[in-house]
């Protein structure tokens, strides 16, 4: 058994723990922080696959960034418990053979897959300077793109969250 | 030295309990979560089939889900805040204007 494994094993049981973690709590802000653990485990994981910049943006945009957003609104509305409620029928409908595909997938990939060529570690090195290249050079229009989306969006979030009557107001 | 599998096999356990806990979930603000759970599932496959083929493209694509879900988290959040506002329930079986 490699370090590498071991490593990859370690950081999978954390992502895999968090997850069913998320699902097992009632209380959001237990939610909220098992996918900080998931998502700070899966950065370690992005670092075994060699990308090192995805890794770093993967902790300070995904756990500090947008998880801060979600604990600040879990506390401003003050979400308490989750209330027992009777599972809808979609949700079994759905879920159940959804949850028998994917188990049948995953076993399916592992199986016919299992022979495939190992991911060493450092095999591709996310260098900032070449994902610099790639994302100024070759990705520049998408990049340019989302950078209205991310204006759209701010502007959405300010009109969205803004009290009604102050729109009123400014709308008499 | 770890096969591409294990990373893809992963991938899909968080992407499905993230679709579980969208199916099962009550409250607004945990199946938000699980939409996020979701996103980072599917980034881990970016990254791995980025590692298996030597294409630095899908670790540029992962920064691009990225930006998407960080616009989404601002804008849903806003969304629930509205709605919280109108309803005073984060429950969404409470929020049924829609329902017949």
């Amino acid at each position: 058994m490699s370090f590498h494994l071991i490593l990859f094993l370690a950081f999978g049981a954390v992502c895999v723990g968090g997850a069913v973690n998320l699902l097992a709590q009632r209380h959001p802000i237990n939610s909220a922080l098992s996918l900080i653990a998931v998502m700070a485990a899966l950065a370690g994981e992005y670092l075994l696959l060699g990308a090192e910049f995805v890794a770093a943006v993967q902790v300070i945009v995904y756990a500090g960034a947008v998880m801060v957003l979600f604990v600040f609104v879990i506390m401003l509305l003050n979400a308490g418990e989750e209330e027992e409620t009777k599972g809808s029928h979609v949700a079994f409908l759905l879920g159940v053979p959804g949850v028998l595909t994917g188990s049948v997938l995953t076993a399916w990939v592992m199986v016919r897959h299992s022979g495939t060529e190992a991911v060493a570690i450092g095999a591709l090195p996310g260098h900032p300077t070449d994902i610099a290249q790639l994302l100024f050079h070759d990705f520049l229009l998408p990049f340019e793109v989302t950078s209205v989306l991310i204006l759209i969006a701010i502007m959405g979030a300010v009109v969205l969250a803004s009290k009604p009557e102050a729109t009123a107001r400014k709308v008499d | 030295m770890v096969p591409l599998s294990y990373y893809l096999v992963l991938s899909g356990f968080l992407f499905a309990c993230g679709v579980i806990g969208f199916l099962i979930k009550r409250n607004i603000i945990t199946i938000f979560m699980s939409i996020e759970l979701m996103l980072n599932g599917v980034n881990l496959s970016f990254v791995a089939f980025a590692a298996h083929w030597h294409a630095l493209a899908g670790q540029v694509f992962v920064f691009f889900v990225m930006v998407v879900a960080a616009a989404e988290a601002a804008v849903g959040l806003a969304i629930i805040i509205a709605v919280y506002r109108t309803r005073e329930t984060l429950n969404v079986d409470q929020v049924n204007l829609l329902k017949l």
